[in-house]
């Protein structure tokens, strides 16, 4: 599942990161669940987990380094402690996403893209959430929340606590 | 007792429908009252989510959009006869937008209770498989040849074809993968199936397995989707339990298993052979073709990959038979098309009809007009790869080669509109920056040319030698489209050039400034 929210992330630990590798190699193509494991138990992929997955899996560092650059879902730094995903794609442009995002840039002081500086709110675009009927579109901790609008989307960041 | 419908579809979830739920339960057991609540999936009349209903004499009636605070008010009107109410929409098969539409692939999805193999079989579930199991396998694919299913995912190649390849090619192991990243924006056809009726996408895998002599199967579903993937994940539990999947299926002694795959946040993960260098644990970059997958896919085996609608709309024709099937449609595209309405519309939701509507029937007919109450300028069709068609195209008819002829395609049937306060030059923007946040990078005309494009558009909108950057925007388009390995660099100047060929004004900032945002 995509990381939704730091709050709940584990610290460092080399030895889970190799359990949970353990558990999963021998599924057809094991690299996508592993690494999707580690990024939600500890709410990104940490550089030392690489080798060690790599290890388990007989692969090379560069190997899985290259995938985990290459998807958009593994983080390689934690987010805040709540991510807020706003649809930025035609359907969501259409009921003016763009409005939504900049009312939350400003109100919250962050870009898209970026985490406030108490490190409380991650902002990040993303393109469909397949709730284009009900559109604009935002995942608030992993929850859809279709006809968003500034004030609204901004009340459920206030309800997510700190 | 009364059953009262509350979805648990993630569009109805996103606008409140889980609220609903529990305050239809709290006032039922406050009332004393015997309602027994299932949860659907969406009918995809989403301007009226969440839709409650319930089950009457004389069908079932429905209530919508319901909030959690109207809740005591149905309970006071007493609409668990059906009663009047504000929100009344009356008999739901009977409110035209449902009424005018021919429901093939989507029979069941937001009637029966998505997780109930009982009510799956109850409405007819299965009786494509069965017959499927009495069938030769080349019976098969010529039953699907037949239909004249094409892949509803994108591309249109037909179904029946696909799966000769896979069936003709010999190995000891054979997969069928379904496509389920449904990337393109304005798209949700195959989430709906996998929550509100997934055992009819396991179906349709289990019966593609049969015809190719494929004992596994994944299911590839984006990241974007965690509740579909939940969902999926839960119904082929079931399924397994229920004997529709493992060593032995229905008893018939054939082996088929199943598993979702989680993608991981890239649009290109949607093209097929990238889907499958990303299932193997790799980068998701484009595959050359050949060999085709049918013959060398995941792990090197023969692999038939479609997408969710091309395999749920398998089992039906194997129960009606293909000539029902191919009675739908017109010219060569035979059957139905979940068409998907979405963006700046009044009623926004599926449309399953034969292929043939126009798209001023879609938009304003079904659709009603825009949400906003202004104009409709436009509309995209296909995702953020589609063309941008202007209302005096509104003519013309849904389907694959008529909409190829005026220089578009339906793609996966995503329906998207704009008013008239949109701005082209900024939407052909964002074609490019969109190819080049999602390009594989694996072609330069892709990757750089992108790039270059947005910079270009960026001039233009400066009013910066305007007429000098659109020839240089329309020989980026050429060099993409002629020089790119995937239609990702090869089709981003459809939405391109055809907002520049149809909205002119909007690429000479002087006439018309940027509308305020
Ligand atoms: C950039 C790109 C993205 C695509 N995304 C999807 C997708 O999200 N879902 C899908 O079913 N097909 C997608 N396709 C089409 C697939 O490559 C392929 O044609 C399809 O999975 C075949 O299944 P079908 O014949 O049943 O449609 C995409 C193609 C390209 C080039
Ligand atoms: S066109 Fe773009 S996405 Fe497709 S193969 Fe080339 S670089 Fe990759
Ligand atoms: S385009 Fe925003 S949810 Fe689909």
């Amino acid at each position: 599942m995509r990381s939704t929210t730091n709050g709940a992330a584990a610290p460092w630990d080399a030895a889970a990161v190799v359990m949970i590798a353990q558990e999963l190699k021998d599924l057809d193509g094991p690299l996508l669940p592993i690494l999707h494991a580690v990024n939600d138990r500890f709410g990104f992929i940490d550089e030392r987990a690489v080798p060690l997955i790599a290890d388990v899996l007989n692969l090379t560092r560069a190997e899985v380094h290259g995938v985990v650059s290459f998807y958009h879902d593994f983080r390689r730094a934690p987010a805040g402690r709540h991510v807020i995903k706003v649809c930025c794609a035609e359907a969501c442009q259409a009921m003016g996403c763009e409005r939504v995002v900049a009312e939350v840039e400003e109100e919250l002081g962050v870009a898209l893209g970026g985490t406030t500086p108490d490190n409380r709110v991650t902002l990040e675009p993303v393109y469909c959430l397949g709730n284009c009927a009900l559109s604009p579109a935002a995942l608030v901790d992993g929850k859809l929340h279709g006809r968003m609008d500034g004030a609204r989307l901004l009340a459920l960041v206030r309800g997510a606590g700190r | 007792m009364t059953r009262v419908f509350v979805p648990c579809d993630s569009a109805a979830l996103s606008v409140g429908a889980y609220d609903v739920a529990v305050a239809v339960a709290a006032e039922a057991t406050a009332r004393g009252l015997d309602v027994t609540m299932v949860r659907n999936g969406s009918r995809g009349l989403f301007w009226l989510e969440p839709l409650v209903e319930v089950e009457t004499p004389r069908g079932r009636v429905g209530y919508g959009p319901v909030h959690a605070a109207d809740v005591p008010s149905l309970f006071a009107a007493d609409f668990l006869s059906g009663a009047a109410h504000p929100l009344r929409q009356g008999v739901v098969e009977a409110i035209p937008y449902l009424a005018n539409q021919q429901r093939l692939t989507f029979a069941r999805c937001g009637i029966i209770d998505a997780y109930s193999f009982d009510d799956y079989l109850a409405h007819g579930g299965l009786r494509g498989l069965r017959r499927a199991l009495e069938l030769e396998p080349a019976v098969i694919v010529g039953a699907v040849i037949d239909s004249g299913l094409r892949g509803r995912g994108g591309a249109g190649f037909p179904t029946g074809i696909k799966w000769r390849t896979a069936l003709q090619a010999e190995s000891a192991q054979k997969y069928i993968v379904c496509n389920a990243d449904e990337g393109d924006s304005g798209t949700y056809a195959d989430r709906m199936i996998m929550e509100g009726d997934p055992f009819i996408l396991i179906e349709g895998m289990v019966i593609a397995g049969l015809a190719v002599g494929a004992t596994k199967g994944f299911v590839y579903i984006r990241s974007e989707y965690p509740h579909a993937f939940r969902r999926m994940r839960r119904a082929i539990g079931v399924a397994r339990a229920r004997g529709l999947l493992g060593a032995d299926v229905l008893g018939s002694g054939r082996t088929f298993e199943l598993e979702a795959r989680l993608g991981a946040g890239a649009y290109i993960c949607g093209e097929e052979t990238s889907l499958l260098e990303s299932l193997e644990g790799r980068r998701g970059q484009i595959r050359y073709k050949p060999p085709l997958p049918a013959i060398s896919g995941l792990f090197a085996r023969p692999t038939v990959i479609n997408n969710v609608i091309s395999l749920a709309s398998v089992p039906i024709i194997l129960d009606r038979g293909a000539a029902f099937y191919r009675e739908f449609g017109s010219g060569r595209s035979r059957g139905t098309m979940p068409i998907q309405l979405a963006g700046n519309v009044k009623r926004g939701g599926i449309i399953e009809r034969a292929f043939g509507l126009t798209l001023g029937e879609i938009v304003e007919e079904f659709g009603g007009g825009t949400q906003s109450g202004r104009p409709v300028r436009c509309v995209q069709v296909g995702g953020p790869l589609g063309a941008y068609w202007p209302r005096h195209l509104f003519d013309v008819p849904f389907d694959y080669e008529a909409f190829a002829e005026r220089g578009g395609m339906i793609g996966h049937a995503g329906v998207v509109v704009f008013d008239d306060t949109v701005n082209l030059a900024r939407q052909a923007r964002f074609a490019f920056a969109f190819c080049a946040l999602e390009s594989c990078g694996k072609c330069t005309p892709c990757r750089i040319g992108a790039q270059r494009g947005v910079e270009a558009i960026d001039r233009v909108i400066r009013g910066d030698r305007p007429a000098a950057q659109i020839a240089l925007v329309r020989d980026l388009c050429e060099v993409m489209r002629d020089g790119s390995l995937c239609a990702l660099g090869g089709l981003t100047p459809l939405p391109v050039l055809s907002a520049i060929e149809h909205f002119p004004e909007d690429f000479e900032p002087l006439r018309r400034p940027v509308a305020a945002q």
